[in-house]
């Protein structure tokens, strides 16, 4: 079962924690389909959150197709770790690793290679928890 | 009906101060609603007013579809705790649970009890000896066992260690994941808020300075930085609250509407707690967010 741990006063709002949790856990292969999520109660009672907090972030885990609702059950992972082996990127990995070797070259640093990194995948309209 | 506050044009005014002026709030059901606002603000004239301890005032309100204090039935609706929970001091935890039982039709005595074992609370002692959070957690359990449809605290943890103030709080979030009633607690303490409430008003001098979903709030508002500039060079998007100047840098704390699409400003996340400090001050340097926006406009 995942436990879930709240960051009070990072502007990112509590249900948006909770969702970048479970995508993490699924991600380290914490959780796996037909996992079960914690309840609404005991989000509550252990984090000492709002209801609807936790509420808000399961609907948004559905919607996603990450997770499944049963009524009077709870919640359950309906997905598991994207199927996708490290090597796989490695074409894209070395491609980077040119390009950042460019930019030093004319003369970035890590600062300038990360907004121009941010700013592409703004550009790209690649959302980090839709 | 499915407000549980709402207020149009209420105001207070004690001799010729106004208490509150001209707030215009609506809550919806199911919310925790946080009251923020510095002292003298009018947090507890407005809960006094909902609860129905203040009966004359300008303007209208009603609370869960009636007047405030209407009638009995009205107010075995409303569960409220004033500051400081005042309770009976020579009095035993026992003789409140039954005061509780006596006075309210619905009273739920299997979880008062229930509730009083888990905290652990001896039925027999008098409430003059117990500590400050096991007063705190009594009142709260006497005015949640009426079964409420709605909750109001008055500044409820404002004298509790941390501690006994995260207990209480998860007490209370308890009640509203297993009993769905609606809460409206007064606070100074915009951490504890942040984790608990999913709506905030806040208050500054009488008036109703913004009232909002909490996470509408927290994903609208960004600090921007950016070399030197006054507000009216930000894009017309952007709504400030608060700004402050150097030689060679400005910073901003606004509203942004949408996304800001200018490499020269850069965007920062910001918590509950500044973001409510900055709309607590505006009032001071008398800049209403309001007052920036037509100026903005007139640009």
């Amino acid at each position: 079962m995942i436990e879930f741990h709240l960051d009070t006063g990072t502007g990112v709002s509590p249900y948006m924690q909770i969702i970048k949790q479970v995508k993490r856990a699924l991600r380290l292969g914490i959780l796996n389909n037909g996992d079960q999520l914690p309840t609404v109660k005991e989000v509550v009672s252990k984090l000492v959150i709002n209801p609807n907090t936790v509420l808000k972030a399961y609907r948004q885990l559905e919607a996603m197709g990450l997770a499944q609702a049963k009524p009077g059950i709870g919640t359950f992972i309906t997905t598991s770790a994207p199927e996708v082996s490290p090597s796989s990127f490695l074409p894209l990995k070395i491609e980077l690793q040119k390009w950042i070797d460019k930019a030093i070259k004319n003369g970035a640093d890590l600062e300038i290679i990360e907004a121009i990194f941010q700013e592409c995948l703004r550009q790209s309209d690649v959302e980090e928890t839709a | 009906m499915n407000q549980v506050i709402e207020a149009s044009h209420l105001s207070k005014k004690y001799r010729s101060k106004f208490a509150l002026s001209d707030c215009n709030i609506s809550i919806p059901k199911g919310h925790v609603v946080g009251l923020v606002g510095p002292n003298g603000a009018g947090k507890t004239t407005l809960i006094q007013i909902a609860v129905g301890l203040i009966s004359t005032y300008d303007g209208e309100i009603q609370v869960l579809g009636g007047s405030p204090g209407k009638d009995s039935e009205h107010i075995s609706k409303v569960g409220f705790v004033a500051q400081d929970s005042p309770l009976y001091n020579q009095y035993t935890v026992g003789d409140h649970l039954n005061f509780g039982k006596w006075l309210n039709p619905n009273w739920d005595q299997e979880s008062a009890l229930a509730r009083i074992e888990r905290l652990d609370l001896n039925m027999k002692q008098k409430v003059g000896s117990l500590s400050g959070g096991e007063r705190a957690q009594l009142a709260l359990t006497i005015a949640v066992s009426k079964r409420p449809e709605l909750l109001i605290l008055d500044e409820p943890v404002a004298s509790l260690d941390p501690l006994a103030r995260r207990t209480f709080l998860q007490f209370l979030m308890e009640d509203v994941a297993s009993n769905g009633i609606s809460v409206l607690m007064s606070s100074h303490l915009v951490s504890d808020l942040e984790r608990v409430c999913d709506y905030l008003i806040v208050l500054v001098s009488s008036r109703v300075q913004l009232a909002a979903p909490v996470d509408e709030l927290l994903l609208n508002h960004k600090r921007l930085i950016c070399k030197r500039r006054s507000a009216s060079e930000l894009p017309n998007n952007v709504e400030v609250i608060e700004q402050s100047h150097t030689d060679t840098q400005s910073s901003f704390i606004a509203k942004v509407n949408g996304q800001i699409w200018n490499r020269e400003i850069e965007e920062e996340n910001i918590g509950l707690e500044d973001l409510v400090l900055a709309y607590m001050s505006t009032d001071k340097a008398n800049l209403s967010s309001s007052k920036v926006r037509n100026l903005q406009r007139k640009k």
